[in-house]
């Protein structure tokens, strides 16, 4: 790996600028360190220093002995192996800490932990969400995105050293957000809780992505932008704009964590959910949608059902998201006009939701009989339908009459898990399942069996969670608006805490499952990755011989 | 201008973008700022006293938020059960908002005074002591825990930057207002009744040997919901109305 390829004339800017970033943030994370009267800035500035040097060593080990030969390629796929791993890792990882917190709901006694504060529901929960979310989802549609636009514009990833800055700096990231919620650091921002400081760190990998994503569609040999990237750029720009924004805040000092939002209650709030629903269209949505538009034809072997729809789906779709977020207020103090705007905005949303479903499921005309044979396809197409699923029930639930029942309950979190691991779980898996053999230069993958194993393992998950969290939310509802014969309220709170016992029960089932769902996929993609097929049939036969070459060269 | 002109131009197809998805952002959250009805006239609201501010950092800190709201909308049940309606105005000093998403316990904003001191306490430390069906995280380490103030006039001077109305006193008497606060015995315990109209001074705790992260919490959640006076209240007229 390490055989030199004679450097270029002159000295490349970015083997300049990314040392003398990282060395910047190192300086940096010295003072706070030796400075900072905050312990818990201390332990941050530590981990950060750590994170530094892991991603220092590594650029001296890429870069120490020259150029490296791959870097002369037509496409830069390691850092985009280098995602894969990360996603399947951060995706375990934070599954792994929902089916805690579902558990620590279920039996409360059994999963606390008095005296210590790092464990408890109110801190794992953001680690949960912002595990599956971002740890997870963003390094899928980070390594997602850097493969889909070498491809569609025939063109290597722009930056030379920058997507490796890019990749490390997101997971720098994720490790000092995941350790602060545990120390207790947190804005109290659901779904934006990391503090000042990992906010401005996060913006300046978030430029660097945008410029190498703009980059490498400069340097683009197709005359036109592929869809895929359109909803790629939405999604990198419009989550830019939505984390500076959200994130305004007045540091306690440089050397504290603690800061104080710059807007206060009723603004703050719908600054809060202006973002909040937007991670949900522009990360959840947007962003997987350009993974429906590149890996649902590519798999199917079959082109986009309709053009004309793409840009109708696409141009509607970031124009209505951003009004929803008021529907998170209903009859909340936010001023009535605005809940009204919210919700009509969110009922159109359907539209265009559908449009995009619609483009996705068509794709596979004339390959239907493919969802047979293919259970890769069929989890991506599954994801699809999920995505209907999610967006007829979102319009629903932000009609005000139904969001009076549904607001404050689990029905929430049953919606918020038919899209989070129907849609946006289901296209990963099925990305990644396209991507490892791509990548690594496998034939196929290990074993399609566990894949079938996978996908009904985690359907059924899904389902168990689902209908539980739709029962239990609509009966807590309907509880806590229930009157006797005597215009009295029927149930204590504390009662229809009672009652939600076996279904979070029932949904810790559900996770659980689809936690072993994922766990499944991790050993196939390791043991594709390894070069290992496992079943033997006439159509593996056929190919045996390449794969025993491919074996020999790697 | 036919869409492939966007197609072919990464920047243009960017800019228009930006357009496209700012329009919402601005309609919506923009007035919010400047139309006067969207918070209420009401008399009593004044900024938290530093006790309570680091109470308040403490239920940030545990995602207190994450389980129990503080918004009461104005349904019938709502109000029967936890008290008058939430008001704009009585979450205008709060960096961040609190009134959460999701009520896996109950709703908070008028919990001030429901409870006594003793009860919040082993409440904290062991919540199925008291409520057996409760599913609550028992945070028993926050009475063992001394409060970290080291920064709490840095703390003010920071909300004072975004807004809210402390005074160069409240700043300099930080330290010693939030010690009084704890300890009715105190010389200071008059000075931060006068700073803060309705503040609650004693041992939240029953712990007179230390300010813990329990005094600290304890008295933000018995003021909360405490300040606004409803009967000076008038829901009906004009500079009310939203």
């Amino acid at each position: 790996m390490q055989a030199a390829v004679s450097p270029g004339p002159g000295i490349r800017l970015d083997l300049v600028l990314v040392p003398t970033l990282l060395a910047l943030a190192a300086v940096i994370g010295v003072v706070e360190a030796a400075r900072s009267p905050d312990p818990l800035m201390v332990i941050q500035a530590w981990t950060f220093l750590a994170c530094l040097l892991g991603a220092g060593v590594w650029f001296m080990k890429r870069y120490g002995g020259g150029i490296p030969a791959d870097e002369a390629g037509a496409y830069q796929n390691d850092v985009v192996k280098a995602g894969v791993i990360a996603a399947m890792f951060w995706g375990i990882a934070g599954m792994l800490v929902g089916v805690v917190i579902a558990l620590q709901l279920a039996f409360p006694a059994t999963f606390s932990f008095p005296d210590l504060p790092y464990f408890n529901f109110g801190r794992l929960r953001p680690l949960h969400t912002s595990a599956v979310i971002f740890a997870f989802g963003g390094n899928v549609l980070i390594a997602t995105s850097f493969y889909v636009v070498q491809r569609t514009c025939k063109a290597r990833l722009a930056g030379g050293a920058w997507p490796w800055f890019v990749f490390c700096g997101y997971q720098t990231f994720i490790v000092l957000a995941g350790t602060g919620y545990l120390l207790g650091i947190t804005e109290g921002r659901e779904y934006a809780e990391p503090e000042w400081y990992l906010d401005i760190w996060l913006t300046i990998v978030w430029v660097a992505y945008l410029l190498v994503f703009l980059g490498t569609i400069w340097k683009r040999k197709e005359p036109h932008i592929y869809v895929a990237n359109w909803f790629y750029l939405a999604f990198i720009v419009t989550i830019a704009l939505l984390h500076v924004v959200n994130n305004l805040s007045m540091p306690v000092s440089l050397l504290e964590t603690k800061s104080f939002s710059a807007f206060s209650g009723v603004q703050d709030a719908l600054t809060q959910w202006w973002y909040g629903h937007n991670a949900v269209g522009f990360f959840l949505t947007a962003g997987f949608l350009a993974i429906m538009y590149y890996f649902i034809p590519k798999r199917a072997e079959r082109p986009v059902y309709s053009y004309r729809l793409s840009i109708v789906h696409f141009w509607t779709l970031i124009f209505i998201y951003i009004w929803a977020g008021p529907h998170h207020l209903h009859y909340t103090a936010l001023p009535e006009w605005a809940q009204t705007l919210g919700m009509t905005f969110s009922v159109m949303l359907w539209m265009p939701s559908w449009g995009g479903m619609i483009n996705g499921l068509m794709t596979l005309s004339g390959a239907w009989d493919k969802l047979r044979t293919d259970p890769v396809l069929r989890m991506l197409v599954v994801s699809v339908a999920f995505y209907g699923m999610a967006t007829f029930e979102g319009p629903v639930m932000s009609v005000k009459a139904v969001n009076a029942l549904s607001h404050y309950t689990d029905w929430t979190i049953g919606h918020v898990h038919s899209g989070a691991l129907g849609w946006v779980g289901f296209v990963s898996f099925g990305a990644l399942y396209c991507l490892v053999p791509w990548l690594w230069k496998r034939e196929r993958l290990y074993s399609n069996t566990l894949v079938e194993w996978h996908f009904w393992v985690a359907t059924i998950g899904i389902v168990f969670y689902i209908t539980a969290m739709w029962v239990s939310g609509i009966m807590q509802g309907l509880m806590w608006r229930a009157y006797n014969d005597y215009g009295f309220l029927e149930y204590s709170f504390v009662e229809t805490v009672q009652a939600m016992h076996p279904y979070y029960i029932i949904r810790a089932m559900g996770g659980f499952l689809y936690l072993s769902g994922a766990l499944i996929m991790a050993y196939n993609l390791w043991r594709t990755i390894r070069g290992d097929v496992r079943e033997a049939g006439a159509q593996q036969i056929a190919t045996a011989p390449a794969l025993a070459v491919q074996g020999a060269v790697s | 201008m036919n869409h492939g002109t966007l197609e072919r131009h990464s920047l243009l197809l960017l800019v228009a973008i930006l357009i496209v998805v700012s329009i919402g952002g601005l309609i919506e959250i923009a007035p919010l700022f400047y139309i006067g009805s969207t918070i209420e006239k009401v008399q009593g609201m004044r900024p938290y006293t530093p006790l309570e501010l680091e109470g308040r950092n403490i239920y940030v800190r545990e995602g207190c938020y994450l389980c129990h709201s503080q918004m009461i909308r104005p349904l019938r049940d709502e109000v029967e059960r936890y008290g008058h309606y939430s008001l704009a105005a009585e979450s205008m000093y709060d960096h961040p908002f609190q009134w959460g998403s999701k009520r896996t316990g109950p709703d908070l904003a008028r919990v001030g005074g429901k409870y006594s001191d003793e009860w919040q306490r082993a409440h904290l430390a062991d919540p199925r002591s008291v409520v057996p069906e409760s599913v609550m995280p028992p945070y028993a380490f926050l009475e063992k825990t001394p409060l970290d103030y080291r920064n709490i006039a840095d703390q003010l001077k920071a909300n004072r930057a975004v807004g809210v109305p402390y005074t160069e006193a409240d700043i300099a008497n930080a330290k010693t207002d939030l010690e009084a606060q704890a300890d009715p015995n105190s010389d200071g315990a008059d000075a931060i009744v006068k700073r803060y109209p309705k503040a609650q001074v004693r041992d939240f705790d029953g712990n007179p040997k230390q300010v813990s992260e329990a005094d600290a919490l304890i008295a933000y959640l018995q003021m909360l919901g405490t300040l606004v006076d409803f009967s000076s209240y008038k829901a009906d007229a004009p500079e009310n109305k939203r």
